[in-house]
């Protein structure tokens, strides 16, 4: 079959942009403003270190409180009946289809010092507590946006768990913890594995989220770059340079996740 | 054990859902307080409609969307077909190529793109704009056509087509009785997630848009970087409307399926 030939639009066009691209960032983070080779850029990005530890640091909080919250509602999920599960995946998945800045503006309203929480606190007698522009509020808003990234792929490898394999567990003496332990929590590694990647990717490189609830005291790599290319520091070839540093360590990370999953299903929504 | 599940599945749902409910809530309210009720009111929807940066972008979000996700789903379908038939490296090489804009954060797929659109900018007299954000749409939405289609080729039986072929068909026609019917279900999986996605869309665009054009997320950013305007509040509550109702028919639709196929196989087991 000469099908082959189809494909061939699709093919320059992810050269074009997709590949190019890419190779244009390198390019732009080895040049200077003269397009003659420089390190400067790339060891010019040594300088923000505590905001990459800084992203990197709120991303993993993030991502582990994401993991603990929807384990177990993974796990409560796939104990309902069939009919009944569908319907709650579906009210748990409903604000993801809400647009993120809509959601973040939420907790912007939420958390103000004129905001509800402290008005309430307010009727009480106490005094208005400092939650907006806080590493804290950050690292809310990330969870917040991200936890259906985490509940979606660990439900979807648990819901495929073998109901006899847990009973064959059972028969064989578990008690439920262990089962939990030793047969449920290994089988559902890959799906947790892909949470891990599916929240840390987008909350180490988000700049709205810590720019609406972190204030300007709590710039991360994604304000970094966003400033470099839109803002006032306007600088692309430090950006690109910045760019390049948060892909290397995104594809490291993955590489690592990847150690642990074997299976390379991709889960989308 | 099941209270406590319960319990647990209240507090998380109520995480998820209070602050939706405060923004709706203070949708209706007369100041633009958003921690006291003072009173009732439509005003906001109203400001909202008469609100034209609002309405344009709203506009120009859905062309862009209708534009990007029929060109993503054409080229990605045509892709589908032709990787399915290469050898086995170049698939592997093209479908990890692919999967780029997918795992790559999208800040940095937003940023490429920029760098391009500006080299050509300066040389071809390309304007940011409509142009740009289609194109750079279209490059985000495509890998996710792709990734719908292709397991819809693995599940298919590889023969069927060559047997069309046989009983007299001609491999276009083949490939219209045969194939096409047979991975439809991706290709339009593919076409709803590339639309969905480029409707929510804040990011990439944000970088490909320039000066002049502006999508919706693109106005709610803004709208939110200056003063409190519960005209946001509206938005979110006329949003919220139409995902649960999209949602719904949605279920409706799948279940009504569902029904149909088991009363299918029923008859065909008797």
């Amino acid at each position: 079959m000469k099908t082959k030939l189809v494909a061939a639009p699709y093919l320059l066009w992810m050269v074009i942009f997709i590949l190019v691209p890419l190779i244009m960032v390198a390019y732009f983070a080895f040049t200077d403003k003269n397009g003659n080779f420089t390190l400067d850029y790339v060891s010019d990005v040594a300088q923000y270190t505590p905001i990459f530890i800084r992203s990197i640091w709120l991303a993993l909080i993030a991502t582990v409180i994401c993991l603990v919250i929807a384990y177990p509602l993974a796990y409560i999920l796939i104990g309902m009946k069939k009919s009944m599960q569908s319907t709650m995946l579906m009210i748990v998945m409903l604000p993801m289809w809400m647009n993120f800045l809509l959601r973040t503006y939420a907790w912007m309203t939420l958390l103000g010092n004129n905001g509800l929480i402290n008005t309430l606190l307010g009727f009480i007698g106490l005094e208005p507590y400092k939650m907006l522009n806080t590493e804290g509020a950050v690292v809310l808003g990330m969870v917040y946006n991200y936890i259906p990234f985490m509940i979606l792929p660990i439900y979807a490898v648990m819901v495929k768990i073998d109901k006899s394999v847990l009973e064959a567990a059972a028969d064989l003496g578990c008690n439920s913890r262990k089962t939990m332990l030793r047969v449920v929590f290994p089988l559902s590694l890959p799906g947790v594995m892909s949470g891990i990647t599916m929240v840390f990717v987008p909350a180490i490189s988000t700049f709205i989220i810590s720019r609406m609830l972190g204030g300007g005291g709590n710039l991360l790599i994604g304000d970094l770059i966003e400033m470099q290319f839109l803002g006032n520091a306007y600088n692309i070839n430090l950006g690109a340079a910045i760019s390049l540093v948060l892909m290397v360590i995104v594809l490291l990370m993955m590489t690592i996740m990847n150690q642990f999953n074997a299976d390379d299903e991709v889960v989308l929504m | 054990m099941k209270k406590l599940a319960k319990v647990y599945l209240g507090l998380v749902l109520m995480f998820l859902y209070v602050p939706i409910f405060v923004l709706i809530v203070f949708s209706f309210n007369t100041t633009k307080s958003r921690s006291v009720m003072s009173g009732f009111t439509f005003d906001w929807y109203i400001k909202l409609f008469k609100n034209e940066i609002i309405m344009s972008s709203l506009v120009n979000t859905i062309i862009i969307a209708v534009i990007a996700s029929i060109g993503a789903t054409i080229l990605g379908t045509a892709a589908a077909i032709g990787i399915n038939n290469m050898k086995k490296l170049p698939k592997a090489i093209v479908l990890n190529i692919t999967n780029f804009p997918v795992i790559n954060p999208e800040i940095v797929t937003g940023v490429s793109l920029m760098l391009l659109f500006v080299f050509f900018a300066a040389r071809m007299n390309l304007e940011f704009g409509f142009v740009t954000l289609i194109i750079a749409h279209i490059t985000f939405d495509v890998p996710y056509v792709i990734l719908n289609i292709m397991p819809k080729f693995r599940q298919m039986d590889p023969f069927l087509y060559e047997a069309a072929q046989d009983l007299g068909c001609s491999p276009f026609r083949a490939f219209f009785k045969v194939v096409l019917p047979e991975i439809m279900p991706g290709v339009v999986s593919g076409f709803l997630m590339s639309f969905t996605y480029s409707l929510d869309d804040f990011i990439i665009s944000y970088f490909t848009c320039g000066a002049s054009t502006q999508t919706l997320p693109i106005t709610i950013y803004s709208m939110t970087r200056r003063k409190v305007s519960p005209e946001i509040n509206a938005l979110s509550t006329l949003i919220f409307l139409v995902v649960v109702i999209v949602l719904i028919l949605k279920n409706v639709v799948e279940r009504h399926n569902e029904n149909k196929r088991n009363v299918l196989v029923k008859g065909e087991v008797q």
